[in-house]
């Protein structure tokens, strides 16, 4: 077992993890990225549509402003994003992207050779910045390529498992070294990590559902581990469903591909959007959109009268979708057998985003002080009820950037000198046999009986989290889903595990996480039972519109160790720049 | 129901102690997983894992063919777990073994260490020499779609296990890092001069590589790392000749 200290910490590889570190190395501080994966494999790379900012590069966008870019974002989260924050990324936006040019990213280009971009989702101009349908994956890569260039300080397949929290101040994590752990030895493989500052960068929640694009280790575990220590989650009932998963894998086929002009198709072979949003057609709000879909699927019309309905691409022929959709097309035929050159590609909508999270200012700050937060674990919030597309990738460069510079200030002092105390007493190394002990207390739960097996658990919460808290929500459907979601979590606190330590020991990190990851779900399906309107992606049947007099407001959910409950409560949202109005497209 | 065999390679080091480099165990285990319609090799580890056995060590990220994690050996061909379908085996039973000629850390995870430092060594990032503009340093479609191969290498490390000059010369960059250098030196943005090509100009670089070709046959993206090195190769050429950096 070993301490390790630097001056910084960052707890994720992708694009907010490693955005953050890039700012930090930059302002001469020392800097460590500890990450489940290697960064270049962490989840930002599966992106695939585009970055949002007003360049006005499209010729159909040249009146483009980062006010209208704040106007569309406000409006698409249904009036619950707080507006300065929002206006706040929109104007960082062209800033942040230019510099990722400069560092190597290879967005797709127009004749003159400017960014090009494409239309996207709720967003009245052609604003997303694209690198054909991988712009993720060229994102991600060219942060790696730089934090390579800058020489910082890389703990690849370091799996966190807690925070190090002492004298009201987090002062590091402890971490299991997934390669490197040799044998059962005491420490099962934990090292502490102590720093001035520690800013979490682990990504969305989405595999709490059974139906989600996102990538496996997405299991939500920085916003766990924060909602642990204290700090509260703020908007965690609202997540996203993305209308395109594919049928079989549920594999995300970009927004790009209705932007780039593809059709929504039923059973009837009709272009049902035009009875939802008769004007943005295709290319509503994915809320919208997600409903419109699940709509005609409840009424009968699904392609056969099945759970699903057609993306057609046929029309844009085989160039086009070679040169702006070539991943899509990939992964339609492996994933699908369907080449979307020739066939309609069977999608139905997905758990996809999480718009709640972390609580934090528009700079990255928690209530806790020396613990920041930035990308899909965070809550600004600037995606209220509902993110429009191409802004998740837009918050990681720009918050990442943003808590990168707040936590470098607010370095030296108390800070530093809480890590002094917090290395000469000896915290690292207690913390780290902490954790050791915890674990080889779930390999004991097995041996009085009763024990019990932490994927039946994953596979039960999985599955009722899609049943219960999927796009059309009521009163009794989510109160049956909370009492069964607490049954669960009472089981998961007698998961048993196999064997501690060893190397690259995937079932002790698969048993971790589930704590959290069960957390995490009550935290979103409370939220979701207490508020009474329908708002964004949490649609009520029983209360089917919105209700700004009572819920124009954010909730607040704070982890209470000795009950299953989350204690709720809510915080005003942030207007002064646009009026809330009826959504319409 | 359906169901799929697999044959899986195992190694743990606290069993089977250190292994010369690049060796394997002849350890090998059967496991029998159920499906219902359809299911990846990715899948079916998982389900061993969750149900037969809590040891077994894979990688996994994205399950959709872009973080470059889950690169393995099957029936002695290169692939991504999460992109093989069991049931293009049609009930044949899977060999699943590590990809050859890496270090192990366990089962099908191979150590990337030596993989990563070569990456690196290579300069893998936008070297430029004039400042950059307020706004995007301009780029042609034409020039861009220079970039177009070697930007969707994943790293997965398949095209480094295949390449028989990596096997016999352990310091030989191998195809990746090379891909990788391609890719900058060819991308009009980038201004390196000496930075980066004395570091494939030599026997560790470009000359190593004598057009086998079975990088370009392993890389489940489908790319050609070969093609990469060769226009390297003409483009340490062109400098001794004439001078030219580019």
């Amino acid at each position: 077992m070993s301490v390790f200290r630097h001056q910084l910490l960052v707890v994720g590889g992708g694009l907010a993890g490693l955005r953050a570190a890039v700012e930090a190395k930059l302002a001469g501080i020392d800097v460590a990225v500890l990450s489940q994966v290697h960064p270049g494999r962490s989840h930002s790379g599966a992106a695939q549509g585009g970055i949002n900012a007003a360049l006005a590069n499209n010729p159909e966008g040249r009146d483009d402003t980062p006010e209208k870019h704040a106007f569309d974002t406000v409006k698409g989260s249904d009036y619950l994003a707080d507006q300065p924050e929002t206006l706040q990324m929109c104007k960082d936006a062209p800033g942040v992207i230019y510099t990722m040019d400069h560092w190597g990213c290879p967005f797709s280009r127009y004749d003159d050779g400017r960014i090009a971009q494409r239309p996207f989702g709720g967003a009245g101009f052609p604003r997303t910045c694209y690198g054909a349908d991988k712009t993720g994956h060229y994102l991600l890569h060219t942060l790696v390529e730089h934090c390579y260039k800058l020489g910082i300080t890389l703990y690849v397949e370091f799996f966190v498992t807690q925070l190090i929290v002492e004298e009201g101040r987090c002062v590091g994590v402890v971490a299991y070294d997934m390669t490197g752990a040799a044998g059962d030895g005491e420490d099962a493989g934990f090292h502490s990590f102590l720093g001035e500052a520690t800013i979490m960068a682990t990504g969305g929640a989405g595999r709490i559902y059974s139906n989600t694009t996102n990538a496996i280790i997405s299991t939500g575990g920085g916003a766990g581990l924060a909602y642990h220590a204290g700090v509260p989650l703020e908007d965690m009932e609202f997540i996203q469903f993305h209308p395109t998963g594919l049928l079989t894998s549920n594999i995300l086929m970009t927004e790009g591909c209705r932007g780039e002009g593809g059709y929504l198709l039923n059973d009837l072979g009709e272009r049902f959007m035009e009875r939802y949003a008769p004007k943005a057609m295709e290319l509503a709000p994915r809320d919208i959109t997600a409903r419109a879909i699940w709509t005609e699927i409840l009424e009968g019309r699904g392609i056969g009268g099945k759970e699903y309905v057609y993306l057609d691409m046929r029309h844009l022929g085989e160039e086009r979708i070679a040169e702006r959709l070539p991943g899509i097309r990939d992964l339609a035929i492996h994933f699908e057998g369907v080449d979307p050159v020739s066939e309609p590609v069977p999608i139905v909508p997905c758990q996809h985003y999480t718009m709640g999270g972390i609580d934090t200012d528009v700079d990255g700050q928690t209530v806790l002080p020396g613990l920041y937060a930035a990308g899909e674990c965070a809550c600004v919030s600037v995606h209220g009820a509902n993110r429009l597309g191409g802004n998740s990738l837009l918050e990681t460069i720009v918050f990442g950037r943003r808590t990168g510079v707040r936590a470098v200030e607010n370095m030296g002092g108390e800070a530093e000198a809480a890590v002094e105390r917090a290395a000469a007493s000896g915290v690292g190394e207690k913390a780290a046999a902490d954790m050791a002990t915890y674990v080889r207390g779930l390999v004991r739960n097995g041996d009085d009986g009763g024990s019990e097996d932490p994927y039946a658990i994953r596979d039960e919460m999985t599955r009722l989290m899609r049943e219960h808290f999927f796009i059309f929500r009521d009163q009794e459907m989510m109160q049956e889903g909370l009492d069964r979601l607490l049954a669960l979590k009472e089981r998961a606190k007698r998961v048993h595990l196999k064997y501690a330590g060893g190397p690259f020991n995937l079932d002790m990190i698969r048993t971790v996480e589930l704590a959290k990851m069960v957390d995490l779900a009550v935290a979103a399906a409370a939220g979701a039972l207490v508020r009474t309107e329908s708002r964004g992606s949490h649609a009520r049947t029983d209360y089917p519109d919105r209700n700004d007099a009572d819920w124009l407001k954010h909730t607040i959910a704070h982890h209470v160790h000795e009950d299953l409950m989350p204690r709720l409560d809510y915080r005003a949202v942030e207007l002064g720049l646009f009026e809330p109005q009826e959504r319409k497209y | 129901m359906p169901e799929c065999r697999l044959r899986i390679n195992r190694y743990d080091p606290a069993a089977d102690g250190e292994l010369t480099w690049g060796r394997r165990t002849d350890r090998w285990d059967e496991f029998t997983v159920p499906y219902e319609g359809t299911m990846t090799l990715l899948e079916a580890l998982f389900y061993v894992q969750e149900h037969l056995d809590g040891s077994l060590a894979f990688r996994y990220c994205c399950r959709a063919s872009i973080c470059g994690s889950c690169a393995v050996y099957i029936d002695g061909r290169y692939r991504l777990a999460c992109q093989t379908n069991v049931t293009r085996f049609e009930g044949k039973t899977i060999s699943v073994a590590p990809m050859p000629h890496l270090p192990l850390v366990k089962d099908l995870v191979c150590d990337m260490t030596s993989f990563f430092a070569k990456y690196e060594y290579i300069k893998p990032w936008l070297i430029r020499e004039s400042g950059d503009p307020e706004k995007e340093i301009p780029q042609s479609p034409e020039e861009r779609k220079k970039l177009d191969m070697p930007i969707d290498c994943i790293l997965c490390g398949a095209c480094y296990s295949s390449c028989p000059s990596v096997w016999y010369q352990d310091d030989y960059l191998g195809p990746a890092a090379l891909l990788k250098a391609y890719r900058f030196e060819v991308d009009s943005r980038d201004e390196a001069r000496k930075e980066r090509l004395p570091r494939f100009d030599n026997e560790r670089g470009v000359y190593r590589c004598h057009t086998i070709a079975n990088c370009s046959e392993a890389c489940p993206k489908e790319l050609n790392p070969t093609e990469g090195i060769q226009w390297l190769k003409r483009a340490t050429v062109r400098r001794r000749i004439f001078g030219r950096w580019k």
